[in-house]
């Protein structure tokens, strides 16, 4: 997984509540056996009309917008289905970060097995970084996940929580597979009594 | 004495298999896992990738349902990518081990039916399936919830999964529902009340006299829907409902394993006095038969209402998700919800895909007409559904009425096979999503139950079904 720590990049508006892991990516995308290749069906739907022609008013459509690294989205971003395909088709369009108010469970905790940093911020704050995005496109938005801080060009900053084994991990770019088969033996015990105790599982 | 502890709390600290007191991350065993098509390929690829094996098959259960054809299956899949993906689930499971419900497998179905129909989700346990709706197990007093491909991968692996402990609410239904009113009325009810993300965070365990008087399969649909609530699951405590159900399942204990297993099973239910983090209680009686009229769940109605006006909204934003949802499902604020057509109806899906649904809609359709407008297709869950209903000669009365009686899978709940709406056509739906373009791009989704569902078949538009009922 590829490492997290800062990032300086183009911020796309989408101010729109509960966008769903269906908007993000439908369903007839799905079908893939692979994680990657999912990009330019990013957002499909909205982003193209039906004869596949682009739809000029979508954000990622507009040339200021189009290298955006960062996307800032209303509450309950990535609700709905679990498909980790969601993360997979933002990380292959070239996004690292998201910002919004609050996730969807699922969603937020497949970010972090993509190494995408999800931002949890207070709607006043978001809202803010909503505008700055929408007025002044050609700005930079800087994240610094070491110390927490999303801050504005115009030095205006934003610190955000986030838990501290995820952080690590994300700045790492750690698997969590090999992580935990260090615990094996734990692993094994654990079995063993349950083996015991509740034979019939 | 021991502290009094909820049902959550008793199944999550009997599954831990490591705990971080820093910042109380825990790795958390995981009994049995489900597994399908769509989110399982890249984990086995990653798998094999750095050469590890399953380390539990006997743990796993995998099957194809999001992607297989609702038609004569003889023909195989058309799609190829559809094809290929089933193909390589199969593929994936003898090299790994699993077992495995083929295409051709009378067992084969929506990976949330077959589980419970197979008695592998048992009290207690706790579950896991790349899907989002692995909520419904919890109707058995399981902790199950959906997970993503990279998570699927390290279950495999692992047999664990990390996390933190959720919060804990409880959801009390107080008194009995009144006519016509279902298990799906009863969590769209909910859903309305909470919102799509109001349960973001938590582990919701349904209570109160209305759910523990419904069946497995009520309780399966509300469990089902619990997602739509933004909850990472729901619980229902398992009680004599619940063991009645599994005996004598194929994977449910046997003999002394058994009498076990119910002991056990019968100490999980939240003590007296236990803590919740938040509790709501609703009144039975204020439940109505209701339908959704946008293209979030939680944009509930009751049948007998109409649509909302944005102007109402509690603030900018809402109101501009009102808009843009009352412009995508084609219909004008203050319109009564009995005026609204529909052309298409879809009985089925792993909310309402069960035999007790089959039956809900027979009654229903019996010695009536599907409207001539209208295309109504009924997608049982499973294969053993699909017998099931048969041997009761359910499937006469359907097609009798004008039904269309297809082959088990999800089909139009998501549409990734060849069932569809054409951009414009309104569905009445039992399945649990209204997002835009999720019944086909463009296509207008009404979730409701079956029986409402069948009694709008008849009728041509929304109806409601107690006007079907003396
Ligand atoms: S029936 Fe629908 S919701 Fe259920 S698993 Fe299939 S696609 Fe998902």
């Amino acid at each position: 997984m590829q490492a997290f720590t800062t990032l300086s990049a183009i911020a796309a508006p989408l101010p729109m509540i509960n966008v769903d892991t269906d908007m993000i990516i439908p369903k007839q995308f799905l079908r893939t056996i692979k994680r990657t290749g999912l990009g330019v069906n990013l957002f499909d739907e909205m982003r193209y009309d039906e004869q596949g022609n682009e739809k000029p008013d979508f954000v990622l459509n507009k040339p200021e917008y189009r290298n955006a690294e960062i996307l800032v989205a209303g509450e309950n971003f990535g609700c709905g289905s679990s498909r980790e395909h969601a993360p997979w088709a933002i990380l292959d369009f070239g996004l690292r970060c998201v910002i919004a108010p609050s996730y969807a469970d699922i969603f937020y905790n497949n970010c972090f097995k993509n190494g995408i940093l999800p931002v949890q911020l207070p709607q006043e704050q978001v809202d803010r970084i909503m505008e700055y995005a929408q007025t002044t496109p050609e700005s930079k938005v800087h994240i610094d996940l070491e110390y927490q801080i999303v801050k504005l060009d115009n030095n205006e900053s934003f610190s955000f929580e986030i838990d501290p084994f995820r952080k690590h991990c994300l700045i790492n770019g750690l698997d969590d597979i090999g992580l935990t088969l260090e615990k094996d033996k734990s692993i094994q015990s654990f079995e063993d009594d349950r083996a015991q105790n509740q034979p019939w599982l | 004495m021991s502290q009094p502890r909820t049902l959550f709390e008793k199944i999550w600290s009997d599954h831990i298999v490591h705990k971080d007191e820093a910042s109380g991350t825990c790795l958390l065993y995981i009994d049995r896992h489900l597994v399908h098509e769509v989110t399982s390929p890249q984990a086995f690829e990653g798998l094999r990738l750095a050469g590890r094996k399953v380390r539990k098959p006997e743990a796993t259960l995998a099957v194809a349902d999001h992607n297989v054809p609702t038609s004569d299956r003889s023909l195989g899949i058309k799609q190829e990518d559809s094809r290929i993906q089933v193909e390589t689930l199969g593929k994936n499971c003898e090299e790994f081990g699993i077992q495995y419900f083929g295409l051709n497998d009378k067992r084969q179905g929506i990976v949330h039916i077959i589980g419970p129909e197979q008695g592998m989700t048992q009290p207690g346990m706790t579950i896991v399936c790349g899907d989002s709706h692995t909520s419904t197990h919890g109707a058995f007093g399981a902790l199950a919830f959906g997970i993503g491909t990279s998570e699927v991968e390290h279950v495999l692996a692992t047999q664990t999964i990390i996390q933190k402990p959720a919060n804990n609410m409880r959801i009390t239904i107080k008194g009995k529902t009144g006519p016509g009113v279902t298990a799906k009325d009863i969590v769209l009810s909910i859903i309305g009340e909470i919102g799509t993300a109001g349960g973001t965070g938590y582990v919701i365990e349904y209570a109160g006299e209305a759910i523990q008087d419904l069946t497995m399969e009520g309780r399966m649909t509300v469990c089902n829907m619990t997602i739509e609530g933004g909850a990472r699951a729901g619980l229902i405590a398992p009680d004599q409902t619940t063991f009645d159900y599994l005996k004598g399942r194929p994977m449910a204990p046997k003999g002394e394993n058994w009498d076990k297993a119910v002991e056990y099973w019968s100490s999980l239910p939240s003590d007296d006095g236990a803590r919740y983090d938040k509790e709501i209680v609703i009144e039975a009686k204020d439940i109505v038969p209701n339908v959704t009229w946008g293209t979030s769940p939680e944009n509930v109605v009751p049948i007998t209402g109409n649509v909302p006006d944005p102007a109402n909204a509690k603030d900018a934003s809402q109101r501009a998700s009102m808009e843009r949802a009352l412009e995508y499902m084609g219909l004008t604020a203050g319109m009564r919800m009995q005026d609204v057509d529909i052309d298409k109806v879809f009985i089925g899906s792993c909310t309402n895909g069960r035999i007790e649904d089959m039956r809900a809609v027979a009654a229903i359709a019996k010695g009536n007409k599907v409207a001539e407008n209208v295309y109504a297709m009924i997608v049982p869950g499973s294969g053993l559904v699909k017998e099931q209903a048969e041997e009761e000669g359910l499937d006469k009365i359907f097609i009798e009425a004008g039904f269309d009686w297809r082959e088990p899978g999800c089909s139009m709940c998501l549409a990734m096979n060849a069932d569809r709406l054409e951009p414009g056509e309104r569905c009445a739906s039992t399945s649990n999503r209204n997002f835009e373009g999720r019944q086909g791009r463009g296509g207008r989704t009404h979730l409701m139950s079956p029986a409402m569902a069948a009694a709008a078949a008849i009728k041509g538009k929304l109806a409601d079904v107690r006007d079907f009922q003396d």
